[in-house]
């Protein structure tokens, strides 16, 4: 149901009844290890190019949580899903693996909230029993198509950021155990001319900014209401402009209830320059870590704000600048 | 890739740029350049090493030994590309492993490796003058160039 301007409540309040997360050998060396259903040691797992890694990583994370969810492939109704590859190549081939329904959708590193608002949409109105949304992103496979090739020796500024290798999927249904998506808040694009491609934490925390907001708008809450308002991958840059931005204009966040996935799934040794990114950083980490939390009590109400840069490779050659935006889902035990 | 400072952007953007600038960690760009000196000195340096050897134990001429001394370097270079060492030796040194010719032939090499996957003839053959192309293009426009330039000097009777 339409709340406010641009956000959705669901009163029947979709049941997440399990999640997985699959991660790569640099996210199994991180602090949130322990969450990951799977970690793969190398960055191939096994398939001759990094995009069908990527695939794979994408079909194991959707197999997994089906299977946690004690159901087979054929009783999910639809498979939603976004990656950055071009063409979203990795959820369409995952798809026809999978041969379940399929909704492609892209929003850059915002696909793994735009997919799980989505998913709760279709069980909020009855239009699926079980609904299945998914991410994924591969820190090669994005590399060469967003940059240079991985084994090129270019260097990189302060600002640029890490792409997870890893796959989030959930499974939604009307009812079972397990937290619950309540509400949604659909963004819109936000471009404040931002170009530089190393330094998207910059381009995207506007638009987390303008969601969050609206979101509290809408809803008619504030920062008190969520144990924790997570955004997607603002990365430290990003995190602290977003964070400085908001408590100009009067909306007070205490500091511990504040985080970004970018900043929590890797450790400062890991050189990551200013965060992780990707459509992995906000799947994986919502998917693992911040579910299991909430499933130990550790956290009640939280809202997953993903942030997307919609950039392309040739956008940004032609000197466009980078819009972003950011789609927000609560959930809540 | 400095971000092109367009004038049509509206004020509010100016504005965003100029908040977020402040919030950004700077380039270390002195340190950088510290790194890239020392680091790209030590490269010619060790090419000074292997072009004395060269001269001294096989017969080279200080002409000659010029191409099996580029080679060594290139070979090195490719090698610990392949082995995934330049990229993380390039994060560091910065431009001191990007200019002399080890940068070249790594850009190459990672080009050549990355495209792997696509096949040889539109993978690696077609992909691996992607970065190391626009080298080649500039650098031969620039020595013609710079060649016209001399024959015209010498031409109206320069030095």
């Amino acid at each position: 149901m339409l709340q406010g301007k641009q956000s959705w409540v669901f009163n029947n309040k979709p049941v997440i009844i399990s999640s997985a997360a699959v991660g790569g050998p640099f996210e199994a060396k991180g602090p949130l290890s322990k969450d990951f259903d799977i970690l793969h040691d190398d960055l191939w797992m096994g398939q001759d190019s990094f995009e069908k890694a990527e695939k794979m990583l994408l079909e194991t994370a959707c197999d997994t949580a089906i299977k946690k969810a004690n159901l087979k492939k054929q009783d999910i109704d639809f498979f939603i899903s976004g990656d950055l590859m071009n063409q979203i190549i990795s959820s369409s081939f995952a798809a026809r693996t999978l041969s379940i329904p399929y909704l492609g959708v892209f929003g850059a590193c915002s696909s793994s909230m735009e997919a799980l608002a989505l998913a709760s949409l279709l069980i909020d109105s009855g239009a699926a029993k079980h609904v299945v949304p998914a991410a994924s992103s591969h820190n090669a496979a994005a590399e060469k198509q967003f940059r240079y090739p991985t084994e090129y020796g270019g260097q990189k500024p302060p600002t640029a950021q890490w792409t997870v290798t890893g796959a989030g999927a959930a499974v939604i249904c009307e009812n079972g155990n397990g937290p619950h998506t309540t509400c949604a808040t659909i963004g819109k694009v936000v471009d404040m001319g931002i170009s530089d491609p190393f330094n998207m934490g910059s381009a995207m925390a506007p638009a987390a900014v303008d969601t969050i907001k609206r979101h509290f708008e809408d809803l008619n809450r504030s920062f008190d209401y969520y144990d924790l308002v997570i955004t997607g991958d603002l990365g430290s840059v990003g995190h602290r402009i977003a964070g400085d931005i908001l408590n100009e204009q009067g909306i007070n966040i205490p500091k511990e209830r504040f985080s970004d996935c970018g900043l929590l799934i890797y450790d400062e040794q890991q050189q990551i320059f200013s965060g992780a990114s990707g459509c992995g950083c906000s799947a994986t980490v919502t998917y693992g870590h911040l579910l299991n939390r909430m499933k130990k009590g550790e956290l009640k109400k939280i809202l997953v704000v993903a942030t997307g840069a919609l950039l392309s490779p040739m956008s940004y050659q032609q000197k466009e600048s980078i819009p972003g935006i950011a789609h927000a889902v609560a959930i809540e035990m | 890739m400095a971000p092109k400072k367009g004038n049509n952007l509206t004020q509010e953007q100016k504005n965003y740029q100029k908040y977020a600038k402040d919030r950004e960690p700077k380039r270390p760009v002195l340190k950088n350049c510290i790194k890239a000196f020392i680091v790209g000195g030590l490269i010619c340096d060790f090419g000074q090493l292997l072009q004395w050897g060269f001269i001294k134990y096989f017969h080279f001429n200080e002409k000659t030994a010029g191409d099996p001394t580029v080679a060594v370097l290139i070979i090195i270079s490719v090698i610990l590309t392949g082995l995934g060492i330049y990229d993380h030796f390039g994060q560091w040194a910065g431009a001191g492993t990007a200019i002399p010719v080890t940068g070249f032939a790594n850009s190459m090499a990672s080009a050549a490796i990355e495209h792997k996957t696509e096949g040889y003839v539109l993978g690696t053959g077609g992909n691996m003058f992607k970065l190391a192309g626009s080298v080649i293009t500039f650098g031969v426009v620039a020595a013609f160039v710079v060649a016209i330039i001399k024959i015209t000097i010498k031409w109206i009777g320069g030095v």
